[in-house]
């Protein structure tokens, strides 16, 4: 168990330090961040004037090197929009996004298990077909429309929940909903095929033939076993969700980090932008480093790969 | 098993169900892929259904993308101010001049709807095609020759993985402009992930086949073995993952465009549609329900398509 934690953490490090490499040249190379700073009406000398105010005419690998150093010690430089450090805009919007990808999680996780299970237990009824559906309708609902309808629905035609802004808890209640409907249809198949899996194996006829209660029979030995692989998946969807928050967030003027990324792409606010695409990286790497740790020690075989 | 008396050259390539020493008469031949297509589909009254609105839907929209001249009642780029916003026929202010109303600068929706329709079908096919051919090339070899470059790709793919799609396609869509040549090439840059997960592990299956066991030993250049004897096997695979991609492309270009850093103003793209007319959707819900259901409609029958031919795919069909 000791190897395999050192291995993976050891990946995660390689990861972190690629995906600051590479998003680093990919925002560097693929246009001209001085002209893009400046803006369409400046002029030849304004652009030259910016490109060595911001050290944009130094090589891209010490430029690199400088970012990077500054970023192990927390420090990614100063935003060019806000009068303020990148760290302290990221600090001060994180709870936000942490906030909606946490209650979005709690909700797909609330509505994908227990559907999971029913569908399993109840396969080809039409709770089966009606889980499928809602999946299905899922997976293909563009997230920033189920948003705006949302919207039309609760906040302007019920009246139930604010429209848009960040305040209490009730601004959230609406952007968790879009969000985690996104994470739920991949859960709830999954918790479906591992009952589905569960269900037929010997243990379970065992602990029938036993004559266990069918409730003990389907929370204590079937769900603890579908559920390992569930809970990986969570993490991971937790991960996307944080990446995917730019969208409901702008949708929802929660001011949160996704907003924070989209405003600073829309004003060529490029510290901020590749801080932003770090952090959330890194969030990504380290809950699925956790969710590999706890597969491996829910179940030892995965340790020998 | 039923068996069929027929062969195709895939089928007889395919791993023989039978052992090795029995004589090669004796092996039951697996069914031909056709006779597998028949009994699955009519086999399963639910898949059937699926796969056929699936197959209808897609077929429509690419018949409406190919004519779309011919079928739109207006030139969608046409601006009429004094007929801004006329509600759909079903209002009571709606007209049959314009079936579903018009835009804010008096376009008619249906033919943007119309035409959008090239747009989606466009970047979805493109995209997926690029990322194809980039994500098969790195899982296919990562497959077939396993070890450092199995170690070295499944490394590239998991940094892949944990770069936020959505936030790097944005910034990158706007540092290089945002048209649809770049948003296709962007994102045919960007999904490839999931074309190299399963090619790699189908290659991993295939990889120790006799028949590739035997084109080794027949002295057959490494390209060959790969496009004429890997490939055509990993492909049943691969088509189910190029719709999942159409569909996940599709989506993500309403969003660039629904952001504003995708494809720009006056194309008729859907996302660009709903963000149009986002301004009006208090009174006017219509504006943005129109092209989220066209979007929707699209991206469903994709998916029930792959779904279907998944479940085709799969021996044991769906679990």
């Amino acid at each position: 168990m000791g190897t395999f934690i050192v291995r993976r953490l050891l990946v995660a490090l390689g990861v972190a330090l690629t995906i600051s490499v590479v998003s680093f040249m990919l925002l560097h190379l693929s246009g001209d961040l001085a002209t893009s700073i400046a803006g369409p009406e400046a002029t030849a000398e304004q652009v030259a004037q910016i490109r060595v105010e911001y050290g944009l005419d130094r090589p891209i690998v010490s430029q690199y090197l400088d970012w990077l150093g500054g970023a192990l010690q927390f420090d990614f430089g100063r935003s060019y929009y806000y009068q303020s450090t990148v760290i302290d805009l990221i600090v001060e919007r994180m709870p936000i996004t942490l906030t909606l990808g946490g209650l979005a999680l709690g909700l797909a996780v609330c509505i994908s298990i227990p559907l999971g299970v029913v569908a399993a237990l109840k396969r080809d009824s039409w709770v089966d077909r009606l889980a499928l559906l809602f999946a299905v309708v899922g997976q293909a609902m563009p997230s920033f429309w189920f948003g705006l309808t949302l919207i039309v629905v609760f906040a302007v035609t019920l009246k139930w929940l604010p429209a848009a802004g960040s305040g209490g808890l009730e601004h959230f209640i609406l952007p968790a909903i879009a969000l985690g409907y996104y994470a739920t249809p991949a859960m709830m198949r999954l918790t479906r095929t591992g009952m589905l899996e569960v269900l037929e194996s010997d243990y379970i006829r065992t602990a029938r033939a036993k004559g266990l209660s069918t409730t003990s029979v389907i929370f204590k030995h079937a769900l603890r076993n579908a559920i390992i692989p569930v809970v990986a998946l969570a993490a991971v969807e937790l991960g996307f969700m944080l990446g995917g928050s730019v969208v409901i967030e702008s949708v929802f003027s929660l001011g949160g980090l996704g907003q924070l990324a989209w405003d600073a792409i829309s004003r060529n606010d490029y510290p901020v932008v590749q801080a932003v695409v770090l952090i959330i990286a890194l969030f990504y790497i380290v809950l699925t480093l956790l969710a590999d740790v706890a597969n491996a020690a829910l179940d030892p075989r995965i340790r020998t790969r | 098993m039923t068996v069929s008396t027929s062969t195709t050259s895939r089928a007889s390539r395919a791993p023989a169900a039978g052992g090795r020493a029995r004589a090669l008469s004796e092996v039951p031949l697996p069914p031909t892929a056709w006779s597998r297509v028949t009994r699955k589909v009519f086999g399963h009254r639910g898949l059937a259904i699926g796969l056929a609105i699936g197959l209808v839907c897609v077929g429509l929209a690419v018949l409406i993308a190919l004519f779309a001249p011919l079928l739109a009642p207006h030139d969608p780029y046409f601006q009429d101010i004094s007929n801004r916003m006329v509600p759909p026929v079903w209002h009571d202010k709606g007209s049959w001049t314009h079936v579903l109303g018009t835009d804010k600068l008096g376009r008619d929706y249906l033919s943007r709807l119309i035409y959008g329709t090239r747009i989606s079908l466009t970047i979805g096919l493109v995209a997926a095609l690029i990322s194809g051919v980039i994500g098969t090339t790195l899982g296919v070899l990562a497959g077939y020759f396993g070890g450092r470059v199995d170690a070295f790709i499944s490394y590239i793919i998991t940094t892949r993985l944990a770069m936020p799609v959505v936030l790097v396609a944005l910034a990158l869509a706007s540092l290089t402009g945002g048209s649809l040549t770049t948003v296709i090439v962007l994102l045919g840059l960007l999904l490839w992930d999931r074309f190299a997960v399963v090619s790699r592990s189908v290659t991993q299956q295939l990889r120790d086949a006799e028949y590739v066991y035997a084109a080794r030993t027949l002295g057959c250049s490494l390209p060959y073995i790969l496009v004429r004897e890997v490939l055509p096997n990993i492909a049943g695979a691969l088509i189910v993952v190029i719709t999942l991609e159409m569909a996940h492309a599709i989506l993500l270009e309403a969003t660039l465009s629904f952001l504003g850093m995708g494809v720009q103003p006056p194309l008729p793209s859907w996302g660009l549609m709903v963000a149009e007319g986002k301004a009006y959707m208090f009174f006017q819900p219509w504006v943005i329900a129109i092209p989220g259901v066209a979007l929707f409609v699209l991206v469903l029958a994709i998916n029930l398509l792959g779904d279907g031919l998944r479940d085709l795919n799969a021996p044991g069909g769906r679990h």
